[in-house]
């Protein structure tokens, strides 16, 4: 009987502890780098923090009266918290096939990196009280610790796509909340700046984050080589590759370049992460960056 | 000669395949090297570009020479290229090859049988029939041409031989013959018979530079070898001394140099000297020019190197003689240009000096040994010589009984029994005249000895008349009676002269006579002694045989030679008296293949012959260099290949991984040392093995008692106790070791004692525990324990002890204790003697101990029964009884703590006494 209940007893543990999926455990571990605050509006409203005490006013219900600051003179005080509302921020990282290259196993794929962010992002605006969700509208956006778990299962199970690149789907993101958007941005850019244009129309503000492998930055190949996109659909061969380094690179920083015009004209904000440096430090900028644009 | 060495081709139609090496080209300009295939996520960027240069796309000319390179390289090597190719043989006739195969030709045989096998293969591919015929061996009768093959199966078979060929007739020649001539360059080889019947032959003669060596001479204090040279010096030319070494293996024995001087035309005469003590020109066998082959390079030695070692025994009589009155002077005047003397008045030390003859002059005091050691040495083929005199004539008829001689009768070292007295003639009170000698008989030895005239016998020793003594007698005087009797002993002879070795009875010994008498008894040994007198009659049989090559071979069964033949083969040896060494009665003798005056010179060929000399250069393949100059391209190409590809620098890493890397792990920790590593992480102590399991678990559990309460009362925190095996272990690691003695523990070995010593002087201590409570003490006595503790002790480095007094820093570390028990009580415990200097400073209760700890502390008390505890801590040995052996236990550990604290902080407690000082002093 107690071999059952203790076999019982560890799987149950076992079921415990595999319901913190690494990605999230990799997440907290990233998010807690960065200190976590609450997006306050600088003014009185619903809210913890403490924000002024004002002298009892005509209409004010008699139960918010602060009787400890009251009770030091002969006015009447009521105690005003700092206005703090949520906001609903909506995560989309590209299931693409592309999102996959790693050019060194040790370096993880872009997936991982952007994967990773994302959920550090969402655990990090969720201790702070924001609510959460992804863009793609099968997760909506919640708050609280039970929502990073559900963000976790969901951003560590990506769904297979064979396309190189996924268009960005903001149809689910919530009218004025703000939107994260992961990818390398190396296919067509036509479905983003569509899907920012109507961003645009619905309020929707957000960060364009570009996740790139060192390679991709770097071209360092050479000789006659065939290069083939992660989903095989296309293909491409050059008898010396180092005579392609300079237009691509070329290519590369127009490409950036447009993206940060797309960026700045729906007054997003955008940037270029790579996977060969550390997760942090684009952790760091997205907090940044999302805190800077909620004030 | 031109300018350009001469190729050939063995299979030259393979190089038709270099004329598909357009196509060739061709199909490698279309086929460009194989692309490397990449993932890479950004080929949405890529699509569209353009190379700067898009003609890549053809593989480059330069990889493309590369390749043709490569495959030329291979069908050209395919093709059996020959540098030098061999000459062939003109016309269609028949081929006759002559090979002078005499003493000279054996120097460079191998090459000889080359041109003849380069001859052979050329008239097989022609199909002409081929007469091979060597001049040298005994004839073969008349020429026989067989195909070229049926020689070629002969010729690995082909030897030369030592002697100079003789002159040979080789019978009717077709008329288009043709004949090729295989010279060894050499005048004198019996071929002017061949060349008055040979029309024009070719001529090859190898240029090989040819030395000879003659006969060894002896002058009595060096050898001398004389050699001849036909052709350019040679550097180092050598001449080694080759016989047995003492264990009977052939060895080199000495070298000397050959030094030339230029006589005419490429001759030059020269001589190798060896200067060899007499023990080693024994040994000697023969002499060669070192890294020559060649009957001729080849000089052997006979007996006429091997002076004779004799031995002469003075007499031993205090008397002073005058020399010329010496019986030995007469001897040594004979022998001594022939053989080394070795004198002395002890038998012993004759015998042990091994000489070939000893002679006894008159009648020696030999006792009982030294005769049967003289018998034994006659038994393996020693020659005694003996002399009558005085005292033998006064001696002899010992078998007279009546007389009651001196027993001779009975000498095993007489040849014939003698009569007392011997007889005088011719003297003052005789009739008679002095006795002439006969001429010696026939079977004597020395038969053919003239007889001078004027030598007489006035006095000798007479014979016992017997039936063996006409066949002992040797030489007898004119009326028959015997001079000089001969027994054979075993391997060895006795012969008595019946005179006096000095001219007291004959004037024998100032003839020349006696020293030819001498001479020929002792078969030696003057050089040249060649006379062909001396050798007619007797019989030679042959030992060992030059060959051609120099080598030299047993002769296994052949028939022995007369001694005229030999004589005459001295000058010339011939197929029935070759070169060699030949064995006759009592001596040997050698033939050389160079006779003694022979003059080396080089063949004069009748003008209008054209001579080859050797071909300069020997045929040399050239198919391996450019096999492995093809695959040295086949690497580049494959680099070259990579590098197109992009893919030099991953090949170049892979190959990198699959060279091993060498051991990073040089200074791999072993086992041993991850424990002593272990050690290093904290304060350890360690237990060193009693040899005894039980008192060595004892003692760790102790360590581990004590660590304990070091951990829980101080600030000493140890880790878990460990065996030390001083053997092994590097004791470094330890600050204090723990060493219980029983009477079986084993003593260190010498590497471990340096150990130790080490330690105790790097300021580590040891605590030895006799565990036996010095029982013995009430007696005054030791107990076994600390018999055996002094035994180890002996080889280390420890001062001189005392008790622990009363002030020592043991009694106040940590605690202050009066008393240092363990399991027992009472015991002393002996500590490093404090300095007889040390004073007990004013006012203070401790001397001034400021320096050293004592690097070992010596009790019986069994203190780590005391401190041990089990693996919960309770305590597992009993001590004592009830709260009184608690209190015990508890002192013992206390002991413990301070001899740790002792150990780590050393004597610091002891600069407690300056605090009231130092207190004083800041007070102010």
């Amino acid at each position: 009987m107690s071999a059952t209940r203790s076999t019982d007893l560890r799987s149950a543990a076992e079921a415990l502890s595999g319901a913190l999926p690494p990605l999230l455990v990799a997440a907290d571990h990233l998010a807690n780098s960065v200190l976590p605050g609450a997006h306050g509006r600088r003014r009185t409203g619903p809210g913890t923090e403490f924000w002024q005490f004002r002298p009892l006013a005509a209409g004010d219900p008699v139960a918010r009266v602060d009787w400890r600051r009251s009770g030091r003179g002969d006015d009447l005080f009521i105690r005003e918290t700092e206005w703090q509302a949520a906001r609903a921020v909506s995560i989309w990282v590209d299931g693409g096939a592309a999102m996959s290259f790693a050019s060194k196993a040790a370096l993880g794929s872009k997936a991982d990196r952007a994967r990773l962010l994302a959920m550090a992002l969402a655990l990090v605006l969720l201790r702070g009280g924001e609510r959460v969700g992804l863009a793609d509208g099968t997760t909506p956006p919640g708050a609280g610790r039970s929502q990073a778990h559900i963000l976790a299962q969901a951003l560590g199970d990506p769904a297979g796509v064979g396309a190189e690149h996924v268009a960005p789907d903001l149809g689910a993101a919530p009218t004025g909340g703000h939107v994260v958007l992961f990818s390398d941005f190396l296919g067509d850019l036509g479905p983003v700046e569509a899907a920012l244009a109507q961003a645009a129309h619905r309020a929707i503000r957000g960060i364009i984050v570009q996740v790139l492998d060192p390679v991709e930055e770097s071209f360092p190949f050479d000789g006659r080589t065939r290069f083939e996109s992660l989903s095989g659909h296309l293909d491409f061969e050059t008898q010396r590759a180092s005579d392609l380094r300079e237009a691509y690179l070329g290519r590369l920083a127009a490409r950036k370049a447009r993206l940060a015009g797309l960026a700045a004209q729906a007054g997003w904000h955008a940037t270029t992460l790579h996977t060969d440096r550390t997760a942090a430090e684009g952790l760091l900028w997205l907090y940044q960056a999302l805190g800077g644009g909620a004030r | 000669m031109t300018l350009f060495p001469a190729i050939g081709f063995t299979t030259p139609a393979l190089l038709l395949a270099l004329l598909a090496l357009p196509v060739l080209w061709w199909l490698l300009r279309a086929v460009p090297p194989a692309p490397v295939r990449r993932h890479f996520a950004g080929i949405a960027l890529l699509l569209g570009l353009r190379e700067k240069d898009p003609e890549s796309q053809r593989t480059p000319w330069w990889l493309l020479m590369l390749r043709m390179a490569i495959l030329s390289a291979l069908i050209v090597a395919f093709a059996g290229p020959v540098l030098n190719p061999a000459t062939r043989t003109q016309g269609n006739g028949p081929l006759l090859v002559v090979m002078d195969a005499g003493w000279a030709a054996g120097r460079d045989w191998p090459r000889r049988i080359d041109h003849v096998a380069a001859l052979l293969d050329s008239a097989r591919t022609d199909g002409r029939p081929v007469a091979l015929r060597l001049l040298g061996p005994a004839s073969a009768g008349p020429l026989v041409f067989h195909p070229a093959d049926y020689w070629q199966e002969r010729l690995p078979g082909l030897t030369p031989v030592a002697w100079s060929p003789p002159s040979e007739d080789l019978g009717a020649l077709p008329d288009d013959v043709e004949v090729v001539w295989i010279s060894d360059g050499v005048a004198g080889q019996g071929r002017e018979g061949v060349l008055a019947q040979v029309p024009a032959p070719r001529i090859i003669q190898p240029d090989t530079p040819l030395v000879v060596l003659s006969a060894p001479l002896f002058d009595g204090q060096q050898v001398r070898v004389p050699a001849q040279r036909l052709g350019p010096p040679r550097a180092g030319e050598t001449v080694v001394a080759i016989g047995r070494d003492p264990a009977g293996v052939e060895r080199v024995l000495a070298r000397a140099p050959l030094s030339f001087v230029p006589v005419e035309d490429g001759r030059a005469t020269g001589e190798a000297l060896f200067d060899v003590p007499p023990e080693l020109r024994n040994r000697i066998v023969r002499f060669e020019v070192e890294g020559l082959r060649g009957a001729g390079a080849v000089s052997l030695a006979d007996d006429g190197l091997q002076r004779r070692k004799v031995g002469l025994l003075s007499i031993r009589q205090g008397s002073e003689e005058l020399a010329l009155l010496s019986p030995l002077h007469y001897l040594r005047q004979a022998l001594e240009p022939t053989a080394d003397l070795v004198e002395s008045a002890v038998l012993d030390d004759l015998l042990l000096a091994g000489p070939d003859v000893i002679v006894l002059p008159d009648l020696p005091q030999v006792t009982p040994a030294e005769s049967d050691a003289l018998v034994s040495w006659l038994n393996a083929g020693g020659l005694l010589l003996r002399f009558a005199g005085p005292r033998l004539a006064g001696a002899g008829a010992g078998n007279d009984a009546a007389l009651g001689g001196g027993g001779l009768a009975d000498d095993p070292l007489l040849p014939v029994r003698l009569r007392a007295g011997g007889r005088t003639v011719g003297g003052a009170m005789s009739w008679g005249d002095p006795r002439g000698l006969a001429p010696f008989a026939e079977g004597s030895p020395f038969v053919g000895l003239p007889v001078p005239e004027d030598v007489g016998i006035r006095a000798q020793v007479l014979a016992q008349p017997s039936p063996e003594l006409a066949e002992r007698t040797i030489a007898a005087l004119a009326d028959g009676t015997p001079l000089v009797t001969r027994r054979q002993q075993g391997a060895g002879q006795i012969v008595l002269f019946h005179v006096t070795a000095n001219a007291d009875w004959s004037n024998l010994p100032l003839s020349g006579l006696f020293v030819q008498m001498l001479d020929r008894l002792l078969g030696s040994t003057r050089m040249n002694r060649v006379a062909a007198a001396e050798l007619v009659g007797t019989m030679w049989q042959p030992q060992a045989l030059l060959d051609g090559f120099g080598d030299l071979r047993d002769a296994d069964d052949r028939a022995a030679v007369r001694g005229e033949d030999l004589a005459l083969a001295m000058a010339q040896p011939g197929p029935d008296t070759p070169p060699g060494l030949y064995d006759g009665p009592g001596q040997r003798r050698a033939i050389n293949a160079i006779p003694a005056d022979y003059v080396l010179t080089p063949e004069a060929w009748p003008t209008g012959l054209q001579v080859e000399t050797d071909q300069p250069s020997p045929e040399v393949s050239l198919a391996p260099p450019l096999l492995v100059a093809a695959l040295l391209l086949l690497a580049a190409d494959a680099a070259a290949t990579l590098a197109l590809g992009g893919r030099l620098l991953a090949a170049m890493v892979l190959a990198m991984a699959l060279v091993p890397a060498p051991r990073a792990g040089a200074q791999a920790l072993l086992p041993g040392d991850a424990r002593l590593l272990q050690a290093t992480e904290r304060v350890v102590l360690g237990a060193v093995s009693s040899g005894n399991a039980q008192v060595d678990a004892v003692a760790l559990e102790g360590l581990r008692g004590l660590s304990n309460a070091l951990t829980l009362r101080s600030s000493v925190e140890p880790g878990q106790p460990m065996a030390v095996d001083p053997e092994t272990d590097d004791l470094s690691v330890f600050p204090f070791l723990y060493w219980p003695v029983l009477p079986e523990s084993p003593l260190p070995g010498a590497e471990a004692v340096a150990r130790i010593n080490r330690y105790l002087r790097s300021g580590g201590m040891i605590l030895f525990d006799t565990r036996d409570a010095d029982t013995a003490a009430l007696t005054g006595a030791t107990t076994a324990a600390a018999r055996r503790l002094r035994q180890i002790a002996a080889g280390l480095d420890i001062p001189m002890l005392e008790p622990v007094p009363a002030d020592h820093v043991l009694t106040r570390t940590y605690y202050l204790l009066g008393d240092f028990p363990g399991r027992y009580q009472g015991g002393t415990v002996w500590v490093e003697a404090a300095p007889a200097d040390a004073e007990q400073a004013e006012g203070m209760p401790f001397r001034m101990l400021n320096d050293g700890v004592s690097p070992v502390v010596i009790g019986a008390n069994d203190w780590a029964s005391a401190w041990a505890v089990d693996e919960r801590g309770a305590p597992s040995v009993p001590v004592g009884r009830g709260s009184t052996g608690e209190r015990q236990r508890e002192i013992a550990l206390r002991f413990g703590i301070n001899l740790i604290m002792y150990v780590l902080s050393g004597n610091y407690k002891s600069d407690q006494v300056h605090v009231p000082a130092l207190l004083e002093r800041l007070g102010q």
